[in-house]
């Protein structure tokens, strides 16, 4: 049984636009990039699997001389652009530097040299009458990333998001205080569209958690903070966006607040529907989705693991309470789902109201075993199948996973595990 | 058919046969330099084989590095000859037409620009035959990158193809406008000026315009600013009575965009459209339309049109142009001298001066002047700036005389700014004032001032202000720098500061040769032979190369009595860089 390296703890997952391609990024800054299998007529049982597709280094570690700070290479996002050629772009970024990356695919390569006979000897140059022009064979497909552009130097914070804007051209990158807006193809000069610094930085309160644009909309974005609010911005309105045009907030439950009521308010993830009318927001303890007409409060709001609330304490000695988790549409913007602790993760049916809690682990599951739903034993007699509140792991948690564009295929991310599950066929 | 070079092997063959096998080197290095000698090999190979062999191969090798994929596309545009003349030039397209769907825009845009070069080489047959079909190939492309590059050939093909095809031609540009992505509608969107140019008027009026109305209320942002553009060349094809009904609307519904950007764009774009639209539309729709840019909401916008106050005020139609100028423009013009953005009124002040020579002298006088000596004392350093780098026109019409009063205090100011850059920017200006204001008024008031520069504290301010003395000197002559520059200058040469005695030696340096042999030999020589002998060693050192600089100023007399014996001296002295200096000095000088 091999150590747990830290290096390979997974640490973003992203389907690309068609769903044909996974990305994740970890911890050491590798990209492991999965391709489903084209889907044959003669298994038809074995519906597309994922399998390695390529994988790279994006981030090095670095050291900011000036600030005598590490620079880690721990993959923060990764963002697939849509498709343009027959090659795949990506953008991933770590705390500091953005990254466009190509894979592409080569199966052929040229054959016959003038100066080399065909088995590698050097001619005379004498013997050469005639000059060849060499043919291309084909050859075992190789799978090349190639870093085709790099952004850096505008963040002086660390980036927590990027979003690319529905116009093909520009896309966003957000740290704690500031949000950027480039062009794809220009690395030297990008826009600052949002600064939250105070002119004092005592006088800081909130900081940006999450940024997203608006799936058409190419004017409008939306940007969280740590103090559970959301801010709509309309960037044909001003050069720079400092002020919004909606401010999403749920009046605050007077009976619940307590000493962790900011903490856990703040939002670890915003992310647009695919409708692109709603929003959905991830707390500490809840999932939120809203109309983006109604800045009031939530449509809906979704308990992922409410029996936490009476842990908070401890929660917050371990810095659990600190935990960033991330929450995914399916393709129809029905379900929704986030992660939890001991590797569980929640799916809430918008339509049924039903929700569901599974686990992700491979003690539990065999490969193509249909998975038990679990269930938290939140005090008195506790039944065979459960597990209590105390048992919980909080070591394994859920922070990133995806949902296929438009199938129900899930990717999760269990630490340093990948775990990729599919509807059952019928 | 041209014979291949050397039949007989060995030598002639060999630097090609590199040049191929290095087509596919590692090195990156390597392959650039064979594919910029692609027509070496070509002509080795003879056209046929160039035609059979090597196009074939560098049509399938386009995952290459931008640099190569860039000089090849670059190449190809280029090789009509070497593939057998015009007759095989189509035997191109299959290279280029893989370069075309690359996505890199650099080297796509190069694939587009040399298939623009060689349709000119193609008969309307083969136009027909190889170049149309190439083109709806790329507009029917499943990649957006070959879709957006067939946007730049379809003005190319149409005026040489049948009718039919034309209008195959007008449907595949339709379609692209309302594509999926916005990158093709961008595309299109950024070619339809130069379509529209070789389109019938007819079909200008029935084709294009809808698909210019549409671009122009996009979705996306970014298509809706880049129809601004295709709206000045659609509106120069347009005869005048059209422009109301056709162009007009859209035009109006851009000034008044939700996004910002896209009210940018037609600010940028205000002169252009001025002269294409025409002195009538232009009173009656643009002069209302530019002040509303000048009010905009957002800086960047104002700013954008502040920028053309100048060139819109002078293409107003002659007999109206100071109505409008003095009603609608000049009221929105005082507004933003004292607009809440540095920008907006910066670039303000880059073009106000500009409206003088329009007005004429009591107009500026009595409205435009206290506009001036209000930027003149704006807080912001580059509003003064570009007020006072723009004084000649001002002074053509009203002369000078009237703002000295407030120009002296303003360049006193910035002169002393605590930002290096902003002293360093007026400095730069100072010959153009000087030349302006006249000696008198110079000696009177800006002398001083020049001085000080020299002994600034920062390096950049003390050379500046050498080059200055140099440009002074050149404007007002040697007997002027006589009396008034080279006495103060050598004047500090006895300065306790080292770094001044050295300013000093520069100021020789630069100012000998507009000086002359006399100053020089007289005043300036006995000076600098004298800080030979100064304490520190980079003052001495300077010396040296000052003495280079000024020996070929001086008589050969001077040269041999005077100046070598020091420089020999110098080339004895512990330092090493003097030594070195000195040596230097008298090898150029022919002195050694």
């Amino acid at each position: 049984m091999s150590e747990l390296s830290t290096s390979d703890i997974i640490s973003t997952v992203e389907f690309n636009h068609t769903g044909e391609l996974l990305a994740t990024g970890d911890k050491g800054g590798r990209v492991v990039i999965f391709q489903r299998e084209q889907e044959s007529k003669n298994q038809p049982h074995r519906r597309g699997e994922y399998n390695v597709y390529s994988t790279f280094q994006s981030h090095e570690p670095e050291f900011d001389y000036l600030k005598s700070l590490e620079i880690e290479e721990k993959i923060n996002k990764i963002r697939w652009l849509p498709q343009q050629n027959a090659a795949y772009f990506l953008l991933s970024t770590n705390d500091k530097t953005v990254k466009l990356w190509k894979v592409s695919e080569r199966g052929r390569r040229p054959e016959g040299y003038n100066l080399k006979d065909d088995d590698g000897r050097i001619r005379d140059p004498s013997t050469i009458t005639m000059l060849r022009v060499p043919v291309l064979q084909p050859m075992d497909l190789m799978v090349e990333a190639t870093p085709r552009r790099v952004f850096s130097n505008a963040h002086t914070y660390h980036i927590n998001s990027i979003s690319v804007n529905s116009d093909y051209e520009t896309y966003m990158s957000a740290d704690d205080l500031r949000i950027n807006l480039w062009n794809l193809e220009i690395t030297n000069r990008s826009f600052n569209i949002v600064d939250i610094k105070p002119a004092n930085m005592e006088e800081l309160t909130e900081v940006i958690t999450a940024a997203e644009f608006h799936p058409n909309q190419c004017n409008t974005f939306v940007y969280s903070s740590s103090k559970g609010t959301i801010r709509l911005c309309d960037m044909r309105a001003a050069a720079l966006c400092d002020k919004h045009s909606k401010f999403f907030e749920e009046p605050e439950d007077p009976s619940n607040r307590s000493f962790f009521s900011e903490i856990i308010s703040s939002i670890s993830d915003v992310k647009f529907s695919h409708s692109g009318r709603y929003m959905m927001t991830r707390d500490y303890l809840t999932v939120k989705v809203w109309d983006l007409n109604m800045e009031s409060r939530p449509l809906e709001t979704y308990q992922v693991h409410d029996y936490l609330r009476s842990k908070l304490c401890s929660l917050y000695e371990n810095d659990c309470i600190f935990d960033k988790f991330e929450c995914v549409w399916n393709g129809s913007d029905s379900v929704i789902m986030t992660g939890s602790y001991n590797n569980f993760f929640r799916m809430f049916d918008r339509n049924t109201k039903r929700d569901v809690t599974l686990e992700a682990s491979r003690e539990n599951s065999k490969p193509r075993a249909i998975l038990k739903p679990r269930k938290v034993c939140v005090g008195g007699k506790r039944r065979k199948d459960e597990i209590s509140v105390d048992s919980l792991d909080f070591s394994k948690k859920i922070l990133h996973s995806a949902w296929h564009p438009s199938e129900n295929i899930i990717a999760v991310a269990a630490t340093n595990n990948l775990y990729i599950f599919q509807d059952k066929v019928n | 058919m041209s014979k291949m070079a050397g039949a007989d092997g060995d030598d002639s063959l060999y630097p090609i046969a590199v040049l191929i096998d290095e087509l596919r080197n590692e090195d990156v290095q390597l392959r650039l330099n064979s594919i910029k000698k692609l027509s070496t090999i070509a002509l080795a190979l003879g056209v046929e084989r160039t035609r059979t062999e090597l196009l074939p191969f560098l049509t399938d090798t386009i995952y290459d590095e931008d640099e190569v994929l860039l000089a090849l596309a670059e190449q190809l545009g280029s090789f009509t000859v070497l593939v057998g003349g015009p007759e095989y030039v189509h035997c191109l397209l299959p290279p280029l037409e893989s370069l075309a769907t690359v996505e890199e825009t650099v080297v796509r845009d190069k694939a587009v620009e040399s298939l623009r070069k060689i349709s000119h080489e193609h008969s309307p047959e083969d136009l027909e035959a190889h170049f149309e079909p190439l083109v709806k190939r790329l507009a029917s492309g499943d990649w957006f990158t070959s879709r957006t590059s067939a946007c730049g050939l379809f003005s190319v093909c149409y005026p040489r193809v049948s009718k039919s095809t034309k209008s195959e031609i007008r449907q595949h540009f339709r379609t692209l406008c309302s594509d999926d992505t916005p990158m093709v509608r961008r595309a299109a969107a950024s070619k339809l000026g130069e379509f529209a140019k070789v389109l019938e008027l007819e079909y200008v009026k029935s084709d294009l315009i809808p698909l210019f109305a549409a671009l122009a209320s996009d979705e996306q942002d970014s298509v809706r600013l880049l129809a601004v553009e295709a709206c000045v060349s659609i509106a120069q094809l347009l005869p005048q009575e059209d422009l109301e009904k056709l162009v007009m609307p859209t035009l109006r519904q851009a000034t008044e965009d939700k996004s910002w950007r896209v009210r940018y764009m037609v600010a940028d774009k205000f002169s252009e459209l001025q002269k294409a639209v025409g002195p009538e539309i232009t009173e009656n729709d643009l002069v209302p339309s530019f002040q509303n840019l000048l009010k905009d909401c957002e800086a960047e916008v104002r700013a954008a049109a502040a920028n053309k106050v100048k060139e819109f005020c002078e293409n107003l139609p002659a007999d109206s142009r100071e109505t409008i100028i003095m009603n609608s423009i000049l009221p929105c013009v005082k507004e933003l001298v004292s607009d809440t953005n540095q920008h907006v009124k910066s670039a303000l002040a880059s073009v106000i001066m500009g409206l003088s020579t329009i007005l004429g002298k009591d107009n500026t006088i009595e409205h435009l002047l206290p506009l001036f000596l209000a930027q003149l004392k704006d807080e912001c350093p580059e509003v003064r700036l570009n007020i006072i780098s723009n004084l000649d026109c001002v002074n053509e019409v009203i002369g000078i005389r009237q703002l000295s009063q407030s120009l002296l205090p303003a360049i006193v100011e910035l002169a002393e700014d605590a930002k290096w850059r902003v002293r360093l920017a007026i400095i730069e200006y100072m010959p153009l004032l000087a030349g302006q204001l006249g000696m008198e008024f110079f000696d009177e008031k800006l002398n001083s001032l020049c001085m000080a520069w020299l002994v600034d504290h920062v390096y950049a301010i003390r050379e500046a202000a050498t080059c200055n003395l140099m440009k002074l000197v050149e404007r007002f002559g040697a007997s002027w720098a006589q009396s008034t520059i080279v006495p103060k200058v050598l004047g500090m040469a006895s300065d306790p500061n080292y770094l001044h005695r050295m300013t000093t030696l520069f100021c020789i340096s630069a100012l000998s040769e507009a000086c002359g042999q006399e100053i020089t030999t007289k005043q300036m020589l006995p000076i600098v032979l004298k800080m030979s002998e100064d304490q520190v060693a980079n003052v001495r050192f300077n010396v040296a190369k000052s003495l280079q600089k000024i020996g070929p100023v001086l008589e050969n007399s001077a040269l041999q009595a005077e100046v070598r014996p020091v420089l020999e001296k110098l080339a004895t002295d512990q330092d090493m860089d003097v030594k070195y200096f000195a040596q230097e000095a008298m090898t150029v000088l022919s002195l050694a």
